[in-house]
C-alpha cells in the first residue's frame, strides 16, 4: 500500500483529464461512476430488504415518519438505525441514542484510516462528500479498487458511483418501507433481515485468503459472543479490534518465520 | 418531528459524519506507520465477522441458539458454503437468503423444536 501521498492539494485541483495522460488509457469520470455503481449491485440487492424492514418497523416503535426518513437521509447508517431502532422502542433517551450510533458506528474510524492514502490528496468537498456515503458496503467495494495499481487516479468517481447507488437505495426502500408499513405489519416475521448477514458473509469470504485472514475472522467472531454483554454495542469495537490485532500478529509471526530476504516480496 | 427526534437524528447524522471524515483533514501532516496499515488491511473482515456472529448465534440479541432450530445459523453455513464455492456475491446473497428463507419455513411448518 503507498504510504506516501501528495502533501499539497495541486493534484486534487487538476481536473481528472489532464491527470498522469500518459499511463494506460483511463476511464472518464462516467464511465467510473457506472463501474463503481454496477460492482456495488449485488450490495444493494443485499440492502434493499434491510431498507425496507426499517421502514416498516419504524412506525411500531413511534418513530415519525419523517424522523425515519430524516435518518435514511442523514445518517445514512444501516446497522446504527436499526439499533436506534430499538433503543426508540426502549424508550431510550437521545443522548444515549446519539452514544450508541459513536460506539456502533467507531468502525467507521477504521475505513477512513484505510483508505487515507487515497482520499489525503482530495479537495475537502470530494472528502466530505465520499466521507458521508462511506458505508461497510462502499468500502469494502471501493478499497479494492483503490489497491488496483491500474485505476488508481479516478477512482474517487467510482467511490462515489458505489455510494450514490447506495444512498439511492437505501432511502427508496426506506421510503417504500414506510409507505408499506402500514399494510405489513408482519413483514417483520418474514424474516428478511437475514439479508445483511447474508450480504456481510459474501463480503468478508474474499479475506479469507490466507492464514492471517482466517485467524484475524475466527478471533472476531469468537470474541463477538462474550463481548455481546458489554454495555451501549461496545462489544462489536472490542470484537473487531481483537480481529485485527490477531490478524496482525498471525502475519508478523509468519513473516518471521520466513527468510528475511523475501520478507518485502511478501509484504507487499 | 418531536424536539426529541430532531436531537436524536441529528445526533446521529453529526457522530456518524464525523467519525466517517474525521481523519482526513489530518492527512497531510501525518502518514500512516505501516504497522497500522498492515492493521487496518484486517479492519474490514474483522468488523464483518464481529456484527455476523452474534446476529447469527443469538437471533433474539440474548441468548446463544446452537440448534438446527436457528434458521439464522443453518442459513449463514449456507451462505458461507455458497460463497466459498461460487465466489460469487450476487450468487452468495441470493442463495443464501433462499436457504435461510427455506429452512425458516422447515422449521415453522414440519419440525417440532
Amino acid at each position: 500500500m503507498a504510504s506516501g501521498f501528495p502533501k499539497d492539494r495541486s493534484l486534487a485541483k487538476e481536473t481528472p483529464a489532464q491527470s498522469n495522460p500518459v499511463e494506460s488509457p483511463r476511464l472518464s469520470p462516467a464511465r467510473e461512476i457506472y463501474e463503481g455503481a454496477r460492482d456495488t449491485l449485488p450490495l444493494v440487492i443485499g440492502a434493499a430488504p434491510f431498507g425496507i424492514i426499517f421502514g416498516t418497523l419504524s412506525g411500531g416503535c413511534g418513530l415519525s415518519a419523517a424522523a425515519t426518513m430524516a435518518m435514511s437521509l442523514f445518517v445514512f447508517a444501516g446497522s446504527a438505525q436499526f439499533i436506534a431502532l430499538g433503543l426508540v422502542c426502549g424508550a431510550t433517551a437521545w443522548p444515549l441514542i446519539v452514544m450508541t450510533t459513536v460506539v456502533v458506528n467507531f468502525r467507521h474510524l477504521l475505513y477512513t484510516a484505510t483508505l487515507l492514502p487515497f482520499l489525503g490528496g482530495l479537495a475537502r468537498p470530494w472528502q466530505a462528500l465520499l466521507a458521508f456515503g462511506l458505508t461497510d458496503e462502499t468500502f469494502a467495494v471501493a478499497a479494492r479498487r483503490y489497491l488496483d495499481p491500474k485505476q488508481p487516479d479516478l477512482t474517487r468517481w467510482y467511490q462515489l458511483g458505489s455510494a450514490l447507488f447506495m444512498y439511492t437505495n437505501w432511502n427508496v426502500c426506506t421510503l417504500v418501507g414506510l409507505a408499506a408499513g402500514r399494510h405489513l405489519s408482519d413483514v417483520a416475521g418474514w424474516g428478511l433481515d437475514f439479508a445483511m448477514p447474508a450480504t456481510f458473509i459474501g463480503m468478508v469470504i474474499p479475506y479469507l485468503k490466507d492464514r492471517p485472514g482466517w485467524i484475524s475472522v475466527l478471533v472476531a467472531g469468537a470474541v463477538s459472543i462474550p463481548a455481546a454483554a458489554l454495555p451501549h454495542k461496545l462489544g462489536l469495537l472490542v470484537a473487531a479490534l481483537a480481529g485485527i490485532a490477531a490478524g496482525l500478529l498471525a502475519e508478523t509471526r509468519i513473516h518471521r518465520r520466513r527468510d528475511p530476504f523475501k520478507r518485502k516480496e511478501t509484504l507487499s | 418531528m418531536s424536539t426529541a427526534e430532531v436531537c436524536m437524528v441529528a445526533g446521529m447524522a453529526l457522530a456518524t459524519f464525523l467519525i466517517r471524515y474525521g481523519l482526513l483533514p489530518l492527512s497531510g501532516r501525518l502518514s500512516l506507520p505501516p504497522t497500522v496499515e498492515r492493521a487496518l488491511s484486517y479492519s474490514a473482515p474483522a468488523v464483518l465477522t464481529a456484527i455476523i456472529v452474534p446476529t447469527v448465534l443469538m437471533p433474539d440479541g440474548k441468548e446463544m441458539v446452537l440448534s438446527l432450530s436457528n434458521s439464522y445459523l443453518v442459513g449463514a453455513v449456507a451462505t458461507a458454503g455458497v460463497g466459498w464455492l461460487t465466489r460469487n456475491l450476487l450468487a452468495t446473497i441470493v442463495l443464501g437468503m433462499a436457504a435461510f428463507l427455506c429452512w425458516q419455513w422447515v422449521v415453522k411448518n414440519l419440525l417440532m423444536f
